[in-house]
This record gives structure tokens, C-alpha cells and sequence, in this order.
């Protein structure tokens, strides 16, 4: 594979404009392309039943987006924790936005809750997970952003804390999505108890260390000091209206008590429009943003490690996480053709070193052989010779002997002669 | 930038904030066909400030552009990117004398009032120079390729940091066609061939104020037929959004842009402007009727940069993520046509490569276990080759010790034989003398009687 090339310059020099050159009107461009894209969010709303869940979604996008004719889940009883969603389209200012609200019926409302939070978890992460594979798709074509980009948790307004669901849902979720909890039905509280309450459920949150939806600092500090003042009323306690009424002359949402009427957009009543201000007018893009940079990743890199080492030890696999999944492939393709080579250098070895023994030996045992064939050979030869020197004394004997026996003939025969001469003489009587 | 606060703007319907168009129809209609269902709102909720939110970060982010300047050495293209952006660049003029084509690329970070962009100019040095061109186009390539693979590397991490991740795909390639007056020469088709599929190729005729107004025409209609007939997928400037659709449109028309650079200034009138002086008279860079240096501006910047990098990444890099990945053998469904996940197609992978691997394991061992036997069966051979051997020696031994043993007995009998002969011819002598020594006592007896 080819290596990042030194295109990215080590030293980034400043420049200084002498003119007119138009970049400025990039942000314009920009505004113009998503515009003309549209946006796209989805929204979870999570708690127990009658908390007003419905009815605060109505009342922050000014639409019945459950009616008679869609009627929401509140409507319908369940026995067990669904997850449904809705979604609509809504248009505002040239702008449009395709709103997806998922909705928890059944969340806590049964006698064991053990597990509720279960089927919310799997939404979350099946959702992520077409993300991913739509991403990792070799044709791409267009991705639908459906993860979810913010979670509403609603907390009933005891006034004393969190209930141990609470705690156990926003410690399993804090880390999958953006929570933002919410005071639900906060006109049942004075606002003493309200902010005890609120003070209360802030230092059960910090005590458990729940990672709640924290807003970003920005460079201005005008805006830090708004953040600031948001962030000392978290969690923000809500009401919500589908009525209209009539309040010194002006219609505004409510809820008509005999003692008086709850605005809902009335910043002394609740915080209702600091809650939309931030969820929507404010920092919608930065929910996104988080979503997609902080809670998809972490899913993300999950999902691949646990492909790539298989259920490995990760402490072991920590510096391997730095790359693709396939770069490391590759690197143990690297390491097994090491290791390859080192084990072919060992049998080698082994190898020779055998065959040099066994070779050895063969000549040891030719040159033993040899040697005792040398030896057999020699004293065979020295036989030999003993047995020709025993010939040769034999055959002088016998030569001898023959010689003498020869000139005894014929000395016998010269006798016999002169024995016949004799006689023939008369020599002999 | 201002946070947008509480809008007291509470009319319903549809307001146009800047240059905010109306969603073309079909948009709608795909929207509302993926089963979102259309409700009217009561009242002004707010998200029309989402451009807005979106726009702040990208600000605070910053933007970041990577502009290709190809041509031969010498027809102005540093001179051109100082004119474009107002600023000095580095670099030295290069000679001609260059082997090969390299790129050198620069980065700058330059603020427009509280707009911060990182540009990075890419040169290409030496293009054109070498007698043999055939392989000048081959580093262009490369370089871009190389730039899509690092993304597509940082794509593929586990963990990845794609936010704050520096890119460097080239977004624009500013192709700089000398300014002959004829037409395109084959260095630049075949180059721009081979980029078109790659980048955003926007030709313009460098230092134009070489040609006349009337031979410029002519020069602009044979390149663009040209490029035509050699099916060169040069950029359009788009005309899909209403509100830059017209200028867009007269500007494709344009095209190529015949432009002059200089970063020297003249004084005409009462100004000083950016200008070439020739004896005959002095042409203004920012003059639109002497050259369309202010249309690619205007096209190349200020109106659709946005553009330019929206279409590098969706187009031209996906399409080499495309090939790559299937290079890589990844697919997109099995052989049944059921989509697969990224994770049983990692798996799958991970499994082939597991396989490969003890694969060749085991046919290393086997390669051993072969020669083992081969081995094995040479000594044997010799072995059994060294016992044949010794095997006859021992026969002609054993053949020689008796013919020894034949020679011996045979001598022995010999020896007994004349043993044998010696002590009959003894006893026979012995038999005679003693005969004779009776007869000649008897003669002698004889003769004494």
C-alpha cells in the first residue's frame, strides 16, 4: 500500500492578503449546500408512561405529530419495551428537516424492570450499525443518517432523586448516545423544590459518574456566559402543552389550572424554552456533530477490534487499533512470513545437520570397511608369499634330489656298462 | 458569531433568509417518499437556524482547499496562484533542465475578514520539459492517487480521527495550456485524459495577452471541440442550485478562462492596479475585457469552492475507493445477492487470510517431509550400493583364500608325492646298494675262492 506521502507539509507558513481574493464568501457556499441537502435528526424521548413525553414533543415542534390520525404509543398499552419511531418532514424558513422521533412505550412500566433499557441499547447500536456498513459499502451512495442524535430522559418529579432505574439507564446509555435529562411535568414542583430537586439530581449524576450531554465552550465569551447560565439550571425541568390559551389577551400554550395557568413557554414558569432554545435553535448541529464523531466512533472502533483480534486480550492490541483492519492483516502477514522464514532457516539446519551425521557415518563404516579388507587382503598376500618361498625350497629339493637321483643313474648305468663289459670280458664268473 | 437567540419572527410559511432557495420538487418528493410524512407547523420553532449552526462550526473549524497547477515550466503558473490570492507564495522559477516531473506542494493559512482557510498549492515541476513526455503525466497521477489512499487509509483505521484529519485530496487541478493560438498539443489531451477521471480539471490559457481578441475565439472553440471529441471530462460549474444556476451557466460558456498574471502594480488613473506594461499599452489583470482572470476568480472561489470539494469527495474519491476496495476483493453482496455486513466481511477476510496462512505452513512442511524421504532413500542407495561393494570384495577374497588353499594342497600333495618318491628311491637304493654290496661280497667271496 502507499504510504501517506509528504503532501502534508510539516510546516504550515501564514500568508498575509493583499486584496480582494473571495474565500470569505465560502461560509455562504456552505449554507447554500445544506440548504438545498435538507437535515436530518432523530430524537429519542425515554420514561416511564403519562409523563408527558408526547404532548413535550408536540409542544417543542409546534405540530400535533401524534393525532388521531397517527396516534402515539401513549395510546396503545404495552406489555413489553418497544421501540417505535416516527418520522416527519418539516419545513421552516426555506429550511427543511426530516425529524425522526423514537419513542420507549412500556419503559419502566412493568413490575420487573430488569433489562428495559435492553431493547433502547439494541435500537441505538442496530441503528449504528447500518451506518457502518452503509459507510463501508463499496458503492456508496447516499448515507441516511439514522442514529440517534439526542435522548430525552424523562425524570419524574418526585422531588427527591433519581430512582435506581434512572441511575441504571443513563449509566448504560451515556456512552451510546447523548443524554439530556429532563424534570418532566415540572408543575408539580414550587420552584424551591424544584431547585432542590434539580441540585439533588445533579450530585446523584456526578456521584455516579453519568456522562450527561455537555454544552461545548465557544470562543465568545458573551455565548460562554449564556452556557453558563444554561448549564446552572440543568437538569431542565419541562411542561408541555397541545393547548392554546388565552392569557391577558394573547394565546399562548398552557395548562389551565383552577389556581392559575402554567405557560409553557414562560421562563419563570419552566425551563421550556431554554430547552428548545438549546436542543434546537442552538446546538442541534453540535448534538449531531458529538453523535457522530464521539458515539459512532467508539462503536465503530468496537466493532472493528472485535474483528480484527478475534476477543484478544486488548490491552495487548492497544497500538494495533491505530490502524485499518486490513493494514493489520497485512502487518501479520509480515510477521507469519518472518516467522515462516525463521522456521524453513531451523528445519534447514536440522535437515543438514542430519544429513551431514548420517553421511558421517557412511564413511566411517567404508572406511572400516576398507580398512579390514586392506588387512585381509595383505595377509592373504603374505600367505601367498610364504606358500611361493615354500614352493621354491620344495622345488630346489626336488631339483636337488632329481640331480642326484640322475647321477646316481647313471652312475648305475656306468656300472651296469662296465658290468656288461666285464662279463662280456669273462670277467665275470 | 452570535448565537441566534429567541427570533420574534412568528410568521408561518416560508421566508427566505439570504439566499435560501426552495427545495426542488423532487427533493420533497424523495423525502416524503422514505416515509416521512409532511406536517404544517403551528408556529416558528426554530431549526431554520440549523444552516446557521452548521455554518458557525464549519468557521470555527476552519476550511481547508487543495489546488493542482499543471503545466509546462514557464507559462506563470506561481505567478498566477499570487495574482489569485493576493499574497507571495514561495518558490523559485525552475530551470528546464529537470530529469523528470516531480510535484512540490506548499501549505498557507490565510484569513479573509473571520474566514481562516488552509490552501495548499501543488506545482508540478518539470512537466513538459523531457524529450520523451510519455511518462510525464504518470507522477500527476501517482501523487493524486496518493493523496486519495492516505484518506482512504485514515477511512479504514479503527480508530480514526477523520474531524481533525488534515485533507489533502486535490480538489482542483488548474490545467495551463500554452498559449499557441492553435490548438491543444498532445501532451496536454493525453495528460488531462488520464486526470479527468481523477479531479476537477479546470483548463485555462496561460499568459493570453500573447494572443488577439479574435485568434482568442478561435483558440477557445478548437480546445473546447477538441476536448470534446477526446471525450476529456473537463469541471462544469454546476446549475442544479437556482441561485448561482445562471452565472454558472454563462460562465461554462467561457471556458477556458484566458488569463494573465502579475503581481506587479501599475498606476492608471488614480489607482494602482495589478497590470503587465508593454510599450504598446498595459493590460490589467482585473480588467475583464482584456482577460477572464476576474471570471476565474469568481468561478474558482468565491462561488463554487464549496463545490469543488463536495465533488472531489463524493465523486472522484469514491470512485477510487471503489476500484481499491474491489481490488481488495471486498464485495457488496455474496453470490446470492444477500447484502453482506462489514463485519462477516471482515471476518470472511480475516478467515481467507488465516487460511492462506496456515496453507503455506503446511506446504513448507510437506516441502520438508519430501526432501526428508528423497534424502532418506539417496543414503540408503549409497548404503545399500557400499554393502554391495564390500559384498564382492568379500567374494574375491573368499575366491583368492581358496585358490590359496587349492595351491597349498596341491603343493602338499607334491611334497608328499616326492616324500614318497624320494624315500622309495632311497629304500630302492638303499635295497640295491645293499644287493650290490651283496654281490660284490659275493664276488668277492667268489673271488677269493
Amino acid at each position: 500500500m502507499i504510504e501517506r506521502p509528504e503532501a502534508a507539509v510539516p510546516s504550515i507558513a501564514q500568508r498575509n492578503l493583499e486584496g480582494y481574493v473571495g474565500f470569505a464568501n465560502l461560509p455562504n457556499q456552505v449554507y447554500r449546500k445544506s440548504v438545498k441537502r435538507g437535515f436530518e435528526f432523530t430524537l429519542m424521548v425515554v420514561g416511564e408512561s403519562g409523563l408527558g413525553k408526547s404532548t413535550l414533543i408536540n409542544s417543542l415542534f409546534l405540530t400535533d405529530l401524534y393525532s388521531k390520525d397517527y396516534p402515539g404509543p401513549s395510546q396503545r398499552i404495552k406489555k413489553t419495551v418497544q421501540v417505535e419511531q416516527s418520522k416527519v418532514l418539516i419545513k421552516e424558513g426555506g429550511v427543511q428537516l426530516t425529524l425522526t422521533i423514537v419513542d420507549t412505550p412500556g419503559f419502566g412500566d412493568a413490575v420487573d424492570n430488569s433489562n428495559c433499557w435492553q431493547p433502547v441499547i439494541n435500537y441505538i447500536d442496530s441503528k449504528c450499525e447500518d451506518f457502518l456498513n452503509a459507510e463501508s459499502r463499496v458503492n456508496r451512495r447516499s448515507m441516511p443518517d439514522n442514529r440517534v442524535h439526542c435522548c430525552l430522559y424523562f425524570i419524574a418529579p418526585s422531588g427527591h432523586g433519581l430512582k435506581p432505574l434512572d441511575i441504571e439507564f443513563m449509566k448504560r446509555l451515556h456512552d451510546k448516545v447523548n443524554v439530556i435529562p429532563l424534570i418532566a411535568k415540572a408543575d408539580t414542583l414550587t420552584p424551591e423544590e424544584c431547585q432542590l430537586f434539580k441540585k439533588q439530581i445533579m450530585k446523584e449524576i456526578q456521584e455516579h459518574k453519568i456522562k450527561i450531554y455537555e454544552f461545548p465552550d465557544t470562543e465568545d465569551d458573551e455565548d460562554n456566559k449564556l452556557i453558563r447560565k444554561i448549564k446552572e439550571k440543568m437538569p431542565l425541568a419541562v411542561v408541555g402543552s397541545n393547548v392554546v390559551i388565552e392569557v391577558n389577551g394573547k394565546k399562548v400554550r398552557g395548562r389551565q389550572y383552577p389556581w392559575g395557568v402554567a405557560e409553557v413557554e414562560n421562563g419563570e414558569h419552566c425551563d421550556f424554552t431554554v430547552l428548545r432554545n438549546m436542543l434546537i435553535r442552538t446546538h442541534m448541529q453540535d448534538l449531531k456533530d458529538v453523535t457522530n464523531n464521539v458515539h459512532y466512533e467508539n462503536y465503530r472502533s468496537k466493532k472493528l477490534a472485535a474483528v480484527t483480534c478475534n476477543g484478544v486480550d486488548t490491552t495487548k492490541t492497544k497500538g494495533q487499533l491505530t490502524k485499518s483492519p486490513l493494514a493489520q492483516m497485512e502487518e501479520e502477514r509480515g510477521d507469519h512470513v518472518t516467522k515462516m522464514k525463521k522456521m524453513e532457516a531451523e528445519m534447514e539446519q536440522v535437515f543438514e545437520m542430519k544429513v551431514k551425521e548420517k553421511k558421517q557415518k557412511l564413511k566411517d563404516s567404508e572406511a572400516e570397511l576398507e580398512r579390514r579388507h586392506e588387512m585381509m587382503k595383505r595377509n592373504l598376500e603374505a600367505q601367498y608369499k610364504e606358500l611361493e618361498e615354500k614352493r621354491r625350497v620344495y622345488e630346489d629339493e626336488k631339483a636337488n634330489w632329481e640331480a642326484q637321483q640322475r647321477i646316481l643313474e647313471q652312475q648305475k648305468l656306468d656300472a651296469s656298462k662296465t658290468m656288461e663289459k666285464n662279463k662280456k670280458k669273462g670277467k665275470i664268473f | 458569531m452570535k448565537l441566534p437567540l429567541l427570533d420574534t419572527e412568528s410568521s408561518r410559511g416560508f421566508i427566505l433568509r439570504r439566499t435560501a432557495t426552495t427545495m426542488a420538487s423532487t427533493e420533497i418528493a424523495r423525502q416524503a417518499g422514505e416515509g416521512a410524512r409532511a406536517v404544517p407547523l403551528a408556529g416558528h420553532v426554530g431549526f431554520d437556524s440549523m444552516p446557521d449552526q452548521l455554518v458557525n462550526k464549519s468557521v470555527n473549524h476552519g476550511f481547508c482547499f487543495n489546488i493542482l497547477c499543471v503545466g509546462e515550466t514557464g507559462l506563470g503558473k506561481s505567478t498566477l496562484m499570487d495574482t489569485l490570492f493576493n499574497t507571495k507564495f514561495e518558490g523559485e522559477p525552475t530551470q528546464h533542465n529537470q530529469p523528470g516531473v516531480t510535484l512540490k506542494s506548499n501549505t498557507y493559512e490565510l484569513q479573509e475578514s473571520n474566514v481562516r482557510l488552509k490552501l495548499t498549492v501543488v506545482n508540478t515541476v518539470g512537466f513538459g520539459d523531457q524529450i520523451n513526455k510519455e511518462d510525464s503525466y504518470k507522477s500527476i497521477v501517482e501523487f493524486i492517487d496518493a493523496q486519495f489512499e492516505a484518506y482512504l487509509q485514515e477511512e479504514l483505521k479503527i480508530k480514526r480521527t477523520l474531524h481533525s484529519y488534515h485533507d489533502t485530496r486535490i480538489h482542483a487541478c488548474l490545467y495551463f495550456i500554452a498559449p499557441t493560438g492553435h490548438s491543444l498539443k498532445s501532451l496536454d489531451l493525453v495528460t488531462m485524459k488520464k486526470l479527468d477521471s481523477k479531479v476537477n480539471i479546470i483548463p485555462i490559457i496561460a499568459k493570453s495577452d500573447a494572443i488577439s481578441k479574435s485568434e482568442l475565439a478561435k483558440f477557445k472553440i478548437k480546445i473546447t471541440s477538441e476536448l470534446v471529441s477526446n471525450g476529456v471530462q473537463i469541471y462544469q460549474f454546476p446549475t442544479d442550485d437556482e441561485s448561482v444556476a445562471e452565472i454558472n451557466s454563462t460562465m461554462n460558456s467561457h471556458l477556458p478562462f484566458a488569463v494573465v498574471g502579475s503581481t506587479e502594480e501599475v498606476k492608471i488613473g488614480n489607482k494602482m492596479v495589478k497590470a503587465r506594461q508593454y510599450p504598446w499599452g498595459t493590460v490589467q489583470v482585473e480588467n475583464e475585457n482584456h482577460c477572464d482572470f476576474v471570471k476565474l476568480r469568481e468561478m474558482l472561489i468565491r462561488v463554487n469552492m464549496e463545490d469543488l470539494r463536495e465533488q472531489t469527495h463524493t465523486r472522484h474519491y469514491e470512485l477510487y475507493r471503489r476500484c481499491k476496495l474491489e481490488e481488495m476483493g471486498f464485495k457488496d453482496t455474496d453470490p446470492d445477492s444477500k447484502p453482506f455486513s462489514l463485519q462477516e466481511t471482515y471476518e470472511a477476510k480475516r478467515n481467507e487470510f488465516m487460511g492462506e496462512l496456515q496453507k503455506k505452513e503446511e506446504e513448507m512442511r510437506q516441502m520438508f517431509v519430501q526432501r526428508v524421504k528423497e534424502k532418506e532413500a539417496e543414503l540408503k542407495e549409497a548404503e545399500k550400493e557400499l554393502h554391495e561393494k564390500f559384498d564382492r570384495l568379500k567374494k574375491l577374497h573368499q575366491d583368492e583364500k581358496k585358490k590359496l588353499e587349492d595351491k597349498r594342497k596341491s603343493l602338499d600333495d607334491e611334497l608328499n608325492m616326492f616324500k614318497q618318491k624320494k624315500t622309495a628311491a632311497e629304500l630302492l637304493q638303499n635295497q640295491a646298494q645293499q644287493a650290490g654290496g651283496s654281490t660284490t661280497l659275493k664276488r668277492d667271496k667268489e673271488r677269493k675262492n
